[in-house]
């Protein structure tokens, strides 16, 4: 026993070793900078930083453009996930192929792919010129970020909701039409139910990076729209002001424990029953 | 017999391309315990998910009291399904699964509380309102699974092999349980399994199925001692089934010897199949029997020996409460009315292919 528990130490221990390095160091790291000033003594000014204005609307913005897109994820997804787990045997190799193979490219490639679509003198108003349709103008607004958003962070909110409806079995689906429940019935007291965990997850996946993104923000939004991500990269890379940019990093974290709390908790939940 | 219930008319159904349900009929009547056993891929599950609505016959009309329920969507249907694995509710505890049917009918929180209480003791569950499906174990589930079903008051019950996933002891328990619960609703139970042992000591009346046919109809005792071809002898129970010619009227020729027996009207010099029961074959002395042999194995059962028989080229299955050892020149006696003469299926489509029971 002794042995086996010292072996599965030794295997473990690059993972910790990595965990160490580059997870708790770096996150005590932030700890330090953002709640010390550039004399290294101890503040809070930091971390209220995010009251003023420039700040705070900042992060409202990133609030706000992050639960339209999840919510916009969640509503493109589950249809999808439906369709997809109805026709269970056919499309394993779509679901895969629809999940990795945005994958192959870059992240923000795909991005700039975007910027080209919507630019105004881009693709897509192009096309509408052509058809002699007025063009629109969707660069550099929220509205291009939360395109972004959508289309890079849609497969994290596929997956898991698709992996938990493929895992209801279908008598439990025919038993509630059998004890009386129509289609709609079913869905809203069987099917939404039992696949609350997958969106929780997929709720957390698409919310997170989407709540943290400067690239999107950055290459969709032009240099007028800041979101939270925004800010806090200039301050570490433009404005040298790491104690600052610790502080609001710090800020933003709180919103995601929020969100890792609450998913954690319905898991556990899903789990018990 | 009592009024008619169900009756399914020239019900076909392929599921790609390959046929499961070839032209059935079938009518059930009220208040009795029917058992569709087969083989898996016999069609009687599929024949089941018709009853209740789950699949759609490609041909054929499904009739329910009278009226044609083909096209009827499965929650307007008057009756309700034990599914195989249970299918609870997993994200509702004992109680709302018990009550999922109710409360979809608007029924009063009184009489729903009641109802839970009946049917937990019913199913011997007192107790369990507000314990979680997972929590139970599997014959605990199983229970639960049928109060589920019959607080809605169906007039048919379908069980698809609801026994199935729970071990040999839980599992004759659970038979007891359902000949009892049946006879207390005095409703009709349309019972689907693979174990003709389970459909032996339920059923009122037993469908075999193999290959999307429906190859007899009838009570366990007619099923079992007057089977009608070699599939259902073979499938219900151990048996010897021989071929063998039909000389004339109460004689037929087994491995070339005559034995008397007590079937008619087959023709003269015919080709049948006999089937004959291991407890009905008889041994005796060399010299006071039908047949020569030589034992080549006897084991102990427990109720009785089983003694394997080389006689006439052919290897009897023999049980007897009376041992005759490995090596014993016997010979073998059967009495005329335990020979059980079949049609031999003449083409090749008909022919039903053995199957380990």
């Amino acid at each position: 026993m002794g042995n086996s528990k010292k072996t599965s130490r030794l295997l473990t221990s690059p993972y910790i070793a990595w965990c160490l390095v580059f997870i708790i160091v770096p996150l005590m790291m932030i700890l330090f900078y953002g709640l010390t000033d550039e004399g290294g003594s101890f503040t809070l000014s930091n971390i209220t930083a995010i009251a003023e204005p420039v700040h705070f609307r900042s992060l409202i913005l990133a609030l706000i453009l992050s639960v339209i897109s999840t919510v916009i994820c969640f509503f493109l997804a589950y249809p999808l996930g439906m369709i997809l787990a109805k026709n269970r045997l056919s499309s394993q190799g779509i679901v895969t192929t629809l999940f990795i193979l945005p994958m192959w490219m870059n992240f923000l490639l795909r991005t700039l792919a975007w910027m080209t679509l919507l630019e105004n003198k881009g693709v897509v108003n192009g096309i509408l010129e052509y058809l002699h349709l007025p063009g629109i103008n969707v660069i550099n607004t929220p509205g291009a970020i939360v395109i972004g958003m959508v289309y890079n962070f849609l497969p994290f909110m596929i997956l898991p909701i698709y992996n938990s409806l493929s895992r209801i079995d279908e008598n439990v689906i025919n038993a509630a039409r059998d004890l009386g429940a129509d289609a709609f019935q079913t869905f809203f007291k069987v099917t939404l139910p039992l696949t609350v965990p997958g969106i929780i997850s997929g709720i957390t996946m698409v919310f997170i990076p989407a709540l943290t993104t400067f690239a999107i923000s950055t290459m969709l939004g032009g240099s007028k729209i800041l979101l939270i991500g925004n800010i806090i990269e200039q301050e570490f890379t433009l404005s040298y002001n790491w104690n600052l940019g610790a502080g609001l990093s710090i800020v933003l974290m709180v919103f995601i424990v929020i969100n890792m709390v609450v998913s954690a908790v319905s898991d556990s939940k899903g789990e018990d029953r | 017999m009592s009024k008619e219930l169900i009756r399914l008319e020239n019900i076909t159904k392929s599921f790609d391309g390959e046929m499961i349900l070839d032209d059935l009929n079938l009518t059930i009547h009220e208040n009795e315990f029917v058992t569709l056993l087969g083989p898996s891929g016999c069609g009687k599950t599929t024949t089941l998910r018709i009853i209740g609505g789950f699949e759609r016959p490609d041909k054929g009309r499904v009739f329910f009291d009278g009226m044609d329920i083909t096209a009827l969507a499965p929650n307007k249907r008057a009756l309700n399904t034990v599914f195989q694995k249970y299918a609870l509710f997993t994200h509702m505890d004992i109680a709302e699964n018990i009550a999922f049917g109710l409360k979809i009918k608007n029924k009063s929180r009184e009489y729903i509380e009641d109802k839970i209480k009946y049917a937990l003791k019913l199913v011997n569950l007192e107790g369990y309102e507000h314990r979680m499906p997972d929590s139970l174990s599997g014959g605990q589930q199983q229970r639960v699974a049928i109060a589920r079903a019959i607080v809605n008051e169906p007039k048919v019950l379908l069980l698809d092999e609801p026994l199935g996933a729970l071990d040999l002891k839980l599992r004759q328990d659970m038979q007891y349980e359902l000949i009892r619960l049946k006879n207390e609703l005095g409703i009709t139970f349309i019972y689907v399994t693979h174990d003709q042992e389970e459909a032996l000591t339920m059923s009122d009346h037993i469908v075999v199925m193999n290959q999307g046919y429906i190859q007899q109809e009838g009570s366990p005792e007619d099923i079992y001692n007057e089977p009608e071809n070699a599939f259902v002898a073979d499938f219900i129970g151990d048996s010897n089934i021989i071929h063998a010619t039909m000389v004339r009227d109460e004689l037929v020729n087994i491995l070339d010897t005559d034995f008397v027996c007590v079937d008619k009207d087959f023709g003269e010099n015919k080709p049948v199949d006999v089937v004959i029961r291991p407890e009905d074959v008889e041994l005796v002395p060399r010299g006071e029997g039908t047949l020569a042999g030589e034992v080549t194995n006897a084991i102990f059962k427990g109720v009785h020996y089983e003694m394997e028989v080389q006689a006439g080229g052919f290897e009897w299955l023999v049980h007897s409460t009376r041992l005759f050892e490995t090596g014993t020149r016997v010979d073998i006696k059967v009495d005329p009315f335990n020979i059980q003469v079949m049609n031999r299926p003449e083409s090749e489509d008909e022919e039903v292919l053995v199957i380990d029971g």
